[in-house]
């Protein structure tokens, strides 16, 4: 065993100071540590997109970064993507509305990775959708129903909709 | 997974001097390093955090030179305006690969010290014989299932696959790997990735100690209109199966090929750039049919180990429709 080492993360605008072995990913961190499960363990290997957080706004998958590399920026989690007042984002808001899951276990890690695409300016087209959210697999082939429901998003948040 | 070190470090010389200790690893992006430490392929002592070094992610698109830090990453390179524009094909090898997830995490540098993803290299608990992981002890895929591996540049000990997209760009258009160690050195891309020969272990010309902070781009007509094909078994989120990057700069009469670049991926041990055929397409007309009989010429001298003949005609495929698109005539 590696010695523990103290490590702080900043998560959805609170700190979390714990004790973890340095091979700890940030997804372990999140959901062992920190009591955060909303995050998903998929592949644990970079290949399902089940672990899609945001560092500093931009989506990375948790399974492949080290907590201590996450010390000191900013990270967001399914968790934190509600307003304060607990309205829901718009991409989940249209993820329901578009019934774009089936099971349910890629969907936190379809959601984080739909916010950034749209953010990203990467949702102008199905195709181009399908090739931006290509990293974030659903056995359940819910495909149909995550890209009309990005579109759907997308159109609302470009009208002016809360991000 | 084999306990670690963790070392975050903030100057390039501290890095350097962590990085010649034995049994040591930087960590970028980390999209390869710490996969295969999870398959405890990669078993390292130290890992040396290099992710907040100062001043290695610039991207500077000069009148010249194209001029990449190792620590930009995947996605803002390939979204940079200034490359999309001047280096199509560096874009798109980009774009292409992994997915949005892992391009905004794996950086330049890493991008070219990806390894292959050979299935027998990649699992150590149940293969003990690969020469890459274990020198000596046998090739695995040769006798196995080999439908992915190379058929250009292949030894007796080795045919895995060079994985990457963005260095097959980087080998057509004559990059050249900025390296700091105790000196800064340049080396030419083609001479930073070496063959497997008797050797696969050794994969690049890296010294001990050596960090990658840096690869240029000299800008020319043919980068500027260049296009890089990736043919793969699904449409996004793959490796290539067969990949062309090329380059084309035509006379002002409109037809006359003055200058073409070639390099082809997945189908290699290396980012394989085909200087013969690009010579015997010099100064003939760009039509289909030159094309397609320069380009069967790629795969002279390729060897098949059974199940990637298909590779054989795959490839001068790739290539010719690659260079159509590139002169507008796909």
């Amino acid at each position: 065993m590696s010695p523990a080492r103290p490590i702080t993360l900043e998560v959805n605008g609170r700190r979390h100071d714990l004790q973890l072995d340095t091979r700890t990913t940030l997804l372990d961190a999140l959901r062992e540590h920190a009591d955060l499960p909303g995050t998903k363990k998929g592949c644990d290997q970079g290949q399902c997109g089940a672990c899609t957080v945001h560092i500093d706004g931009e989506r990375v998958l948790s399974c492949l970064t080290l907590a201590a590399q996450a010390e000191g920026r900013r990270i967001t989690t399914i968790e934190g993507l509600r307003a304060p007042d607990g309205t829901f984002h718009v991409v989940q808001t249209a993820f329901m509305e578009h019934d774009a899951f089936q099971c349910g276990y890629c969907t936190p890690g379809q959601i984080m990775s739909a916010v950034a695409c749209i953010r990203e300016g990467h949702a102008g087209s199905d195709d181009e959708i399908r090739e931006y959210m290509s990293g974030n697999l659903c056995r359940c082939g819910a495909y149909p129903h995550i890209v009309a429901a990005i579109r759907d998003a997308a159109g609302r948040m470009s009208k002016g909709a809360a991000l | 997974m084999r306990s670690f070190d963790y070392l975050r470090v903030d100057e390039i010389a501290a890095a350097i001097a962590e990085g010649a200790l034995p049994e040591t690893r930087f960590l970028a992006g980390g999209t390869t390093l710490l996969d295969l430490m999870k398959l405890n392929v990669e078993r390292p002592a130290s890992v040396v955090d290099i992710t907040r070094l100062p001043g290695l992610d610039a991207i500077e698109v000069g009148d010249e030179v194209i001029r990449i830090g190792a620590l930009a990453r995947m996605s803002k390179v390939a979204d940079h305006p200034g490359i999309k524009d001047a280096a199509p094909a560096l874009s798109e090898s980009l774009w292409r690969a992994a997915s949005a997830q892992l391009r905004n995490m794996a950086s330049i540098g890493g991008n070219l010290m990806q390894r292959t993803r050979c299935t027998y290299f990649r699992d150590p608990g149940a293969y003990a014989n690969c020469n890459k992981r274990n020198p000596g002890s046998g090739c695995a895929a040769k006798s196995g299932i080999n439908r992915n591996h190379a058929i250009l540049g292949i030894s007796d000990a080795c045919i895995a696959v060079y994985p990457g997209d963005f260095a097959v760009a980087l080998v057509a258009f004559d990059a050249t790997v900025i390296v700091r160690g105790s000196v800064e050195r340049r080396i030419p891309i083609d001479s930073f990735f070496l063959l497997p020969g008797a050797t696969p272990h050794r994969e690049h010309a890296l010294a001990l100690g050596e960090m990658i902070v840096a690869v240029e781009v000299p800008r020319s007509p043919a980068l500027k209109r260049s296009h890089y094909l990736k043919v793969r078994d699904r449409a996004s989120y793959e490796f290539a199966t067969a990949s062309a990057a090329v380059g084309v700069e035509l006379a002002d009469d409109g037809h006359t090929i003055r200058d073409v670049r070639i390099a082809v991926g997945g189908v290699a041990t290396k980012p394989w750039r085909l200087h013969a055929v690009e010579a015997a397409l010099k100064g003939k007309r760009f039509d289909e049919a030159t094309l397609r009989t320069a380009a069967a010429a790629a795969v002279k001298g390729a060897q098949s180990s059974g199940h990637n003949g298909f590779k054989m005609q795959l490839t001068p495929k790739v290539i010719a429709r690659a260079l159509m698109t590139a002169g507008d005539m796909a």
